[in-house]
């Protein structure tokens, strides 16, 4: 059983914050598969395109056959633990600052035999489900969980380790005003969030819905604007050191393409959505890459929201797309710096909002609370990649089939 | 086809350069002092010398390729094996073909390895890539975590205790403390076996080798030029060598001498009865277990009552890792493969002086080497025999 | 000769005082909100380029970015569409003898205090009149509200039906346009009240100042410093090429103590 995981204690302030450090990181580009997997919370193993053997570890020719078509496939999740132990000497130090640490050898329903961490609520002989997680290196690792969901299996240290929950945690949403903000904030709250601070831009301009938050317990709104450099200083001085997840809900977006499009709004859409994440990423971004490692409540995910049209534009929103796609650009860039810290950069896809700047588009689209729980759901599973909405799966596996054909598609060249 | 015999072709010149916990000293000069001493051994100058096998996991960035140059080598006999616990069996056996074919007259079979401060945590890391990819992310136990593993299905499969395996361990204390080379120097009881700190549970504390720097040798030659030479020798009568056995189990329960055991003591002309005296790969109890049942001195899963049936000791009725084996000698990385080996022909050659098991005429060297994910892939064994025998 | 030098002796010794009428340029100082479909206004920001570091080490400066309607600014005829054939009516084609002139300050603040939609109308005009003296040609004529002393929130004062804040008629617009005045200015967001859309024609002040090639300041602060008359306005916008309008730093010459 594992035990509920406790609000952490104020922290002794003449005590170092622990500094983080990170499980083993280098990886085959093989393997590279189980990572980007673990980004979108799929189950995916190598499977020979000839013979159909599932194979693993990951490889470059077909452990049966010597075919070398392997295509990553999602895998059936089901498997028994055969084999486990709990290491109590490890020389790598994360590792070593964890011991002890379980792990276990399961065979696969699917066929091949993997080692992988095992879920404090399973041992040898159990039926497990097995599932791909991103770890602190942020690399995909196997996890073997009960098959049946058990109490509060979230907060088990494993699972702590690698996923972003916010039960426990501090989260800075970035823009108040933003639709989503408010069913974000019941959404966090519902998972556990301790406390949530809640970014206002140009205080000076009354909104409707300002209120309603303001009258939240334990959440505040605190003066932010991520056009102003001066503004995310001062905040990260404030709540800096006690911002254990950042979400980025500021966005600007004007409908138009490039021909009868406006450069005032192309350049506020680049300074907010591409700059601004910016600016938010070097004003907290350091601060929470050394909390990594601080606790319970230890620093976990900074998530930027994205319009699937990042992958390849909609000409109606066409420069839009362009400062999405910029973004996008950014957040790998920061994955990268972040990955030396194991902060999570996590990116929601979001097809067209129910909201005024798409209000004239024919649906589906995806509502402020839709967006919200797709948010918080991803913080759960420690996701790198969510994709929210039916329009943004469908336009991302478009979009991985082959992206020339979903330019041509989307830019009017599809019956 | 039947296989055919290593006849007229011997080991001889074993040589062990003491272990150290932890040197300085680089791959390179271990290996150079263990060729030095068994060359001495054979009276022979580094110019004769025409055929040198090696086995290293820390020349880098040098290869044996390199050590020719570094040791003023002129060879038409160059090989490296890279198989960790099996490098002395398949060195032999390699070597013995090369020299019975007329291919090189003498060849040096010789491994070492440096053992510096942090270094075993470096050559873990880059040990191969399925570790690398699929086993060192989850909690970097490195082969305890494995063995551990193995240990773990072994017990629950076949109904091993603890104490099983402690006999192993406890007999080959015995034995070493007879070593005056053995880096564990003093006794070990069952009880401080039993209560030792765990490591990767079930594994604890001395099931475990210590890491250390050190180096092995011996000299594969002619029968003929051993006696101009005046050197004990002895004779190889049977090998095998397996990769990657059984890899449908889903757990290593067996290794690949269960394909090749039989073929084994065909060429060698015996039975498991006649052996005298057994060295096993020992870098975990539970693998030392699992040859005695591959390599048939009794069923399988039947290992646990086998040791609580025998005495392993030097002067037991299963003499069985006579130095101490690397549980209480060290684990000198590659040289870890040729300690066995180099015992071996020790007695068999009645040269092992304090650790010499009586009228050792037979012995049986069983090598297993190189977890590349979640089991050990080379196996291999040979039977040799006394010169005189 | 002598009047400057006058002045230079009535500057030193403190009989003639420099007001600042300027709010700090500050990226929280409002700007004024249009629908989301239009363009906008651009907040006033700084971006470091260097502090005496890695990226210049003895030097540090900004990048501004900022409208020409940002914090306190001056406003050309050619800003409005009644304004743009105006002749020479962008500020870098303005005379610069426009930019200094006499200005006379109408004191509505205990109205505006009362109401924030309240309206400077021809009897306001004609009873300050009647107090001061009829406003000379060529003045500035100034609006007090103490807006300026408003809280950020309440200065815009936006709400649901857009913002709240006082302004001049279309009358009194015209009214002020008959008297020959030189430009409007107030301490509001525009020249024109919040609700100014809703007079015909929309935002008189912009409409018919503009049209008649005057001027117009705003966000204008420190009236509550200036006599109804007798000072000296200094408002010169930056010489920008067909600029419409311009940030700038506007200083009143007042009577001092010693005069």
């Amino acid at each position: 059983m594992t035990s509920p995981l406790k609000p952490p204690k104020k922290k002794d302030p003449q005590k170092r914050s622990i500094v983080p450090t990170l499980p083993p990181l280098g990886r085959s580009r093989a393997a590279l598969g189980l990572t980007v997997a673990a980004a979108e919370g799929r189950f995916a193993l190598q499977h020979c395109a000839e013979c159909g053997t599932v194979q693993y570890p990951p490889r470059d020719a077909c452990t049966h056959c010597l075919s070398v078509e392997l295509d990553w496939r999602d895998t059936p999740t089901g498997g028994t633990v055969i084999a486990e132990t709990r290491i109590h000497a490890s020389p790598d130090p994360y590792f070593r600052e964890r011991l002890p640490w379980r792990m276990g050898t399961v065979k696969l329903d699917a066929g091949p035999v993997a080692l992988a961490h095992l879920h404090g609520d399973v041992g040898r002989g159990d039926r497990v489900r097995l599932s791909l997680h991103l770890d602190k290196a942020a690399q995909g690792v196997i996890v073997a969980l009960p098959t049946e969901r058990t109490d509060v299996m979230e907060d088990d240290p494993l699972m702590r380790s690698l996923t972003a929950h916010p039960r426990h945690r501090r989260i800075l949403i970035t823009d108040a005003r933003a639709p989503v903000t408010l069913p974000l904030i019941h959404a966090l709250q519902k998972a556990g969030a301790s406390h949530v601070f809640v970014g206002e831009a140009e205080a000076w301009r009354r909104w409707p819905g300002r209120a309603a938050i303001a009258a939240l317990e334990n959440v505040s709104i605190m003066p932010l604007d991520v056009t102003d450099a001066d503004s995310l200083q001062s905040l990260a001085g404030e709540i800096g050191g006690k911002t254990d997840i950042l979400i980025n809900t500021a966005r600007f977006i004007r409908p138009g393409g490039v021909l009868g499009g406006d450069t005032v709004f192309a350049r506020d859409e680049m300074d907010v959505n591409v700059l601004g994440l910016m600016r938010l990423a070097q004003s907290f971004g350091p601060g929470m890459a050394a909390r990594t490692a601080d606790g319970t409540n230890s620093a976990a995910a900074f998530v930027n929201i994205l319009s699937a049209h990042a992958l390849s534009p909609d000409p109606g929103y066409g420069v839009f797309a362009a400062s999405q796609a910029a973004a996008r650009s950014l957040s790998q860039t920061l994955r990268a710096e972040f990955s030396h810290s194991g902060l999570r950069m996590m990116n929601v896809y979001v097809g067209p909002t129910d909201d005024e700047w798409h209000q004239p588009l024919p649906p589906p689209k995806v509502t402020p609370a839709a967006l919200a729980r797709s948010i918080v759901d991803g913080l759960i599973e420690g996701l790198e990649e969510v994709y929210c909405g039916d329009v943004a799966r469908d336009l991302a596996e478009r979009w991985r089939r082959d992206p020339g054909v979903l330019e041509r598609e989307l830019t009017g060249g599809g019956a | 086809m039947k296989r055919q015999s290593y006849d007229g072709v011997v080991l001889t010149a074993p040589v062990t350069v003491p272990y150290v916990r932890y040197s300085q000293e680089t791959a390179h000069w271990w290996i150079a002092r263990a060729l030095r001493g068994a060359l001495d051994k054979a009276g022979m100058s580094p110019r004769e010398l025409d055929g040198f096998s090696v086995s290293s996991f820390t020349l880098f960035p040098d290869t044996p390729v390199g050590l020719t140059q570094h040791l003023g080598l002129t060879l038409r006999y160059l090989d490296t094996i890279p198989m960790g616990g099996a490098s002395s069996v398949v060195a032999a056996r390699r070597a013995a073909r090369a020299v019975q074919a007329g291919d090189v007259d003498v060849v040096a079979c010789v491994a070492g390895d440096a053992n510096r401060i942090d270094s075993f945590r470096r050559l873990l890391s880059s040990f191969s890539r399925f570790s690398m990819d699929a086993a060192y992310p989850y909690g970097y136990g490195g082969p305890n975590a494995n063995f551990a593993l193995l240990t773990d299905a072994y017990m629950a499969e076949y109904g091993a205790t603890r104490e099983d395996f402690g006999r192993i361990a406890v007999a080959q204390r015995d034995n070493a403390l007879r070593n005056p080379d053995a880096l564990m120097k003093k006794p070990l009881t069952m009880e401080q076996y039993l209560s030792a700190r765990p490591v990767s549970d079930p594994i604890a504390l001395f099931d475990c080798v210590m890491p250390c720097a050190g180096a092995e040798a011996f000299l594969v030659m002619r029968e003929n030029e051993a006696e101009r030479r005046g050197l004990p020798f002895a004779r190889l009568d049977g090998t095998i060598e397996r990769h990657n056995a059984f890899p449908d189990d889903p757990i290593q329960l067996r290794g690949g001498w269960a394909m090749d055991a039989d073929e084994l003591y065909e060429m060698s002309g015996c039975a498991p009865g006649d052996i005298d005296l057994m060295q096993t790969y020992d870098d975990y109890p539970v693998i030392s277990m699992m040859q005695f049942e591959d390599l048939g001195f009794c069923a399988k899963g039947e290992g646990p009552a086998f040791v609580r049936g025998h005495d392993l000791t030097i002067e037991g009725d299963f003499p069985h890792n006579t130095s101490g084996g690397q549980l209480s000698v060290g684990q000198a990385g590659a040289a870890g493969g040729y300690l066995g080996m180099v015992e071996a022909i020790r007695q068999v050659t009645d040269e092992a002086g304090p650790t010499q098991v009586k009228d050792a005429a037979r012995a049986l060297v069983s090598g297993f080497g190189m977890i590349n994910y979640d089991r050990g892939v080379c196996s291999a064994a040979a039977i040799i025999s006394g010169g005189n025998a | 000769m002598s009047v400057l030098s006058d002045m230079a002796l009535a500057l030193a010794s403190g009989s003639v005082r420099v007001v600042d009428l300027t709010h700090r340029l500050d990226p929280d100082f409002p700007v004024i909100i249009l629908p989301p479909e239009f363009g906008q206004c651009a907040r006033f920001r700084m971006e470091e380029v260097s502090a005496y570091d890695h990226r210049g080490p003895a030097w540090k400066w900004h990048n501004l970015t900022l409208n020409e309607h940002t914090g306190t600014h001056f406003d050309a005829p050619v800003h409005w569409i009644s304004g743009r054939d105006v002749p020479n009516g962008a500020v870098d084609e303005i005379a610069p003898e426009n930019f200094v002139g006499p200005v006379v300050v109408i004191d509505c603040s205990e109205g505006a205090a009362k109401n924030d939609d309240f309206e400077l109308t021809p009897e306001v005009i004609e009873a300050w009149e009647a107090e001061h003296g009829p406003i000379p040609e060529g003045a500035w004529v100034l609006m007090r509200t103490d807006w300026s002393k408003r809280e950020p929130i309440d200065y815009l004062n936006m709400q649901e039906d857009g913002p709240h804040s006082p302004g001049p008629t279309p009358e009194a617009v015209k009214a002020l346009l008959e008297r020959g005045i030189r430009g409007f200015g107030a301490e509001t967001v525009g020249t024109d009240a919040g609700q100014g859309s809703h007079y015909t024609p929309p935002y008189p002040a912009h409409y018919f100042l503009h049209g008649a090639g005057k001027f117009g300041l705003q966000c204008l602060t420190n009236l509550d410093q200036l006599p109804p008359t007798g000072a000296i306005l200094i408002a010169a916008p930056l010489k920008i090429r067909g600029g419409t309008g311009s940030p700038l730093r506007v200083l009143a010459l007042v009577p001092g103590k010693a005069s």
